[in-house]
């Protein structure tokens, strides 16, 4: 079998040498399951008395419910129950809110209006499969279709339709005051003016369907002692037994799950598609129900992966240095939350990418559309601006007329580099993981390249600083309507954090949805903090200074520092070095 | 409408069972007589995942009428083994990591096994092709690839 490469040269004075597990084959404990077909995957067990369960669906990608008549569907054969949305308990959930995270914004079946094309209206629970698909014919639902939207921008335009009328402007409210998630460090726009070449780029991506080869399902029964027992797919057993507790108003103890066979998930069995409506239709009816996606329903209406639209803006130097990066960007979160707006956050940390950039901005947005909503998928917020990200590297490379290799080498993160969120970088490796990739590659790189490390040249000088960072007009770290207005405040350099304004503010109030505040955003805390700032005039363009450290690879003039002494690693029970990649405890 | 017996050998014992008459071999196997080792993936016969021989040849139990296999001879993954003693591709299998979620593995050791019944000593291209109906959604081709060969080269991997 093939076996782990283990490059123990990198980092030799850090590693722990005492691996027993890492880089070796472990038999898996679930294997011999798996091999015999014993693994027991939610559909994997029989019940007794059985009922199925299907919904119907919505034709419309947006439109208003006139009328629900079930009462031909109610009487055809097989058909035991008939569920509408106001059978079900708490008929209104978003996936966050067992973390206290955003409104609840989706039905488990729809009232008044649908708002993606698939969207659940009714469900039916029949003896057979084939008599419930049957019945779903009969049902007649009069629809008042609405005008729907489908582009992440347009959505966010005066006069889009409402998609969701949670967030009547079409956009996440973060801690129910702000548009989108921002980031600012120093000044892009200096930046810009400063460089020598400014490049833009606008990068689209598609939704990804996870198409897991096992559909979205669960099967839920009466138990003893009132309880259900709950087969599942979910990735998250709790994640679904918690929601399914609150949308059916039960205690969680009521509910019995059982699951962690999930025949193949990334990311597409976290929404709790069908739990809800599974043990609401036990509960109802007392028998078993079976609620399981075909793999149409799973194709179009399991929730994909969101596409981005994301726009790039550098500030390159002939040189290669990028000074100054911009990035917009906007999550399609289909007609409901579900989890984008945790991609939004999860994007804002990840940019400007593995570089150190000395004036970055972003301004990460999730748009509302009348698509089917999307939810978790491998990476979900990074991977899209990855993706622009490292196409923009190639252009940016090719601009500097530079080889791309070599380019990322130059601007990677080193330790002790200051990122735009104001943390030093630690336990950077993109240039050895560069070198290494380079290698096997026979891609040849220059011997400085091949001399760089992540341990040299980061956190020294500009690099460890928090620059000062531009406030606009009124006194907000830079609206995208006033990027190019004068600039009249300035965070001072070193400014950590700001002490956030209890004002509701809407940055991205249209249509009179919601109205903006002339509330200052920066409100300096006094006396503690430095002084509130006065006006200041805009700084010249931003000068990059002639000399960096590290020095470039590509001016072979400038020697590289000569290598410091390893500094000595932490001492543990066993003389290794402990690792953690949530506290990055590997150096220091 | 009137349901209709039927018999056949599945995995080595005489089973029996009355279907409707449009019922697939898939839904016979796990709703009528408890074998959940064939999945659903798509009904539509796209996926492999509900791969079992028929007489020896891999059939699609989704697509397959169930009142068609009376008198047959069905295998599935879950009579592979023989008792505590695993098939070699189930060995084989293991040694090599080749199931991530696990969902697809019934499906690709079926399609496994009705190869090296034919073929003993197939190429790497012939065991592609033996396996290019069944879909890894966890994309671990190569390991089950690795696998296959190692196990036609196994002793005893004649066995069918």
């Amino acid at each position: 079998m093939t076996t782990m490469e283990m490059r123990k040269d990198l980092f030799a004075d850090e590693r722990d040498d005492n691996l027993n597990v890492v880089g070796k084959g472990v038999q898996r404990q679930d294997m011999p399951g798996h091999v015999t077909a014993r693994t027991r995957f939610f559909d994997d067990h029989a019940f007794d008395g059985m009922l199925h369960l299907k919904v119907v669906r919505s034709p419309h990608h947006h439109a208003r419910i006139r009328a629900i008549d079930t009462s031909a569907a109610e009487r055809a054969p097989g058909v035991k129950r008939v569920l509408r949305g106001a059978d079900v308990p708490v008929n209104k959930n978003t996936l966050l809110s067992l973390i206290n995270f955003g409104k609840d914004d989706e039905p488990s079946l729809a009232v008044n209006k649908v708002a993606y094309k698939g969207e659940p209206v009714v469900a039916i629970l029949a003896d057979s499969e084939a008599q419930a698909q049957a019945a779903r014919k009969l049902v007649r639902i009069d629809y008042d279709p609405l005008p729907a939207v489908f582009d992440v921008e347009e959505t966010l335009k005066a006069g889009a339709p409402v998609v969701n009328e949670t967030y009547p402007g079409n956009y996440f409210e973060y801690h129910e005051r702000f548009d989108h998630q921002k980031l600012r460090f120093g000044d892009v726009e200096r930046g810009f003016a400063g460089a020598d070449i400014v490049m833009e780029h606008r990068y689209q991506m598609s939704p990804i369907e996870h198409a897991p080869t096992e559909t979205n399902g669960s099967i839920a029964a009466p138990e003893q002692n009132g309880r259900y027992v709950v087969h599942s797919c979910a990735q998250g057993l709790f994640f679904a037994l918690g929601t399914t507790a609150k949308i059916v108003d039960v205690e969680s103890n009521q509910l019995h799950f059982i699951g962690g066979t999930v025949g193949g998930g990334f990311g597409g069995k976290v929404d709790s598609l069908t739990e809800p409506l599974a043990v609401l239709g036990a509960m109802l009816t007392g028998r078993p129900v079976r609620f399981v996606l075909d793999r149409e329903e799973e194709m179009l209406y399991g929730s994909p992966r969101g596409a981005e639209r994301i726009y790039i803006k550098d500030g390159l130097m002939r040189d290669g240095r990028i000074v100054a990066r911009h990035i917009r960007s906007y999550f399609d979160a289909g007609a409901y939350t579900r989890l984008s707006s945790y991609a939004a956050i999860k994007c804002t940390a990840h940019v400007p990418g593995p570089y150190w950039i000395p004036n970055v901005a972003s301004d990460i947005y999730v748009s509302y559309t009348n698509r089917c909503p999307s939810t978790a998928m491998r990476g979900f917020g990074v991977t899209a601006v990855d993706f622009a990200l490292e196409v923009q590297m190639d252009r940016l490379a090719e601009a500097a007329n530079m080889d791309p290799m070599e380019f990322r080498i130059l601007n990677a993160y080193r330790d002790g580099d200051m990122k735009p969120h104001r943390r030093a970088a630690k336990n950077t490796a993109l240039v050895e993981c560069v070198q290494v990739a380079a290698e096997k590659a026979n891609w040849p790189l220059s011997e400085q390249a091949k001399r760089a490390s992540s341990l040299l040249g980061g956190g020294a000088g500009e690099r460890s600083q928090i620059p000062a960072t531009q406030l606009d007009a009124r006194g907000q770290i830079g609206r995208p309507d006033s990027r190019n207005g004068p600039v009249t405040q300035v965070l001072p350099a070193g400014t950590t954090r700001i002490a956030p304004s209890k004002q509701p503010v809407m940055e991205g109030a249209r249509d009179g949805r919601a109205a903006p505040t002339q509330v200052p955003r920066y409100e300096p805390q006094r006396p503690a903090a430095p002084p509130p700032p006065a006006y200041q005039p805009a700084p010249p363009p931003y000068q990059p200074p002639g000399s960096y450290s590290p020095a470039p690879v590509h001016q072979p003039a400038s020697p590289l520092p000569a290598s410091p002494p390893p500094a000595a690693p932490a001492q543990t029970q066993h003389g290794a070095v402990r690792f953690s990649s949530v506290f990055g405890t590997r150096r220091r | 409408m009137a349901k209709l017996p039927l018999q056949f050998r599945l995995n080595g014992s005489d089973r029996a069972t009355f279907v409707d008459p449009a019922s697939n071999l898939l839904d016979t196997l796990r709703r009528g007589l408890g074998d959940f080792g064939p999945k659903y993936g798509c009904g539509q016969g796209t996926c492999g995942v509900c791969t079992v021989l028929v007489d020896g040849e891999p059939q699609l139990a989704c697509l397959t009428l169930a009142v068609s296999c009376e008198g047959r001879q069905i295998e599935t993954a879950s009579g592979m083994a023989d008792g505590p003693n695993l098939h070699p591709l189930q060995d084989a299998f293991m040694e090599h990591f080749a199931a991530q979620c696990g969902f697809c593995t019934p499906g690709m050791l079926t399609a496994a096994r009705a190869l090296l019944a034919k073929n003993p000593q197939p190429s790497r291209e012939e065991v592609v092709e033996a396996i290019s109906g069944n879909i890894c959604r966890c994309t671990g081709y190569e390991p089950i690839i690795a696998a296959i060969l190692a196990a036609a080269n196994a002793p005893g991997a004649r066995r069918a």
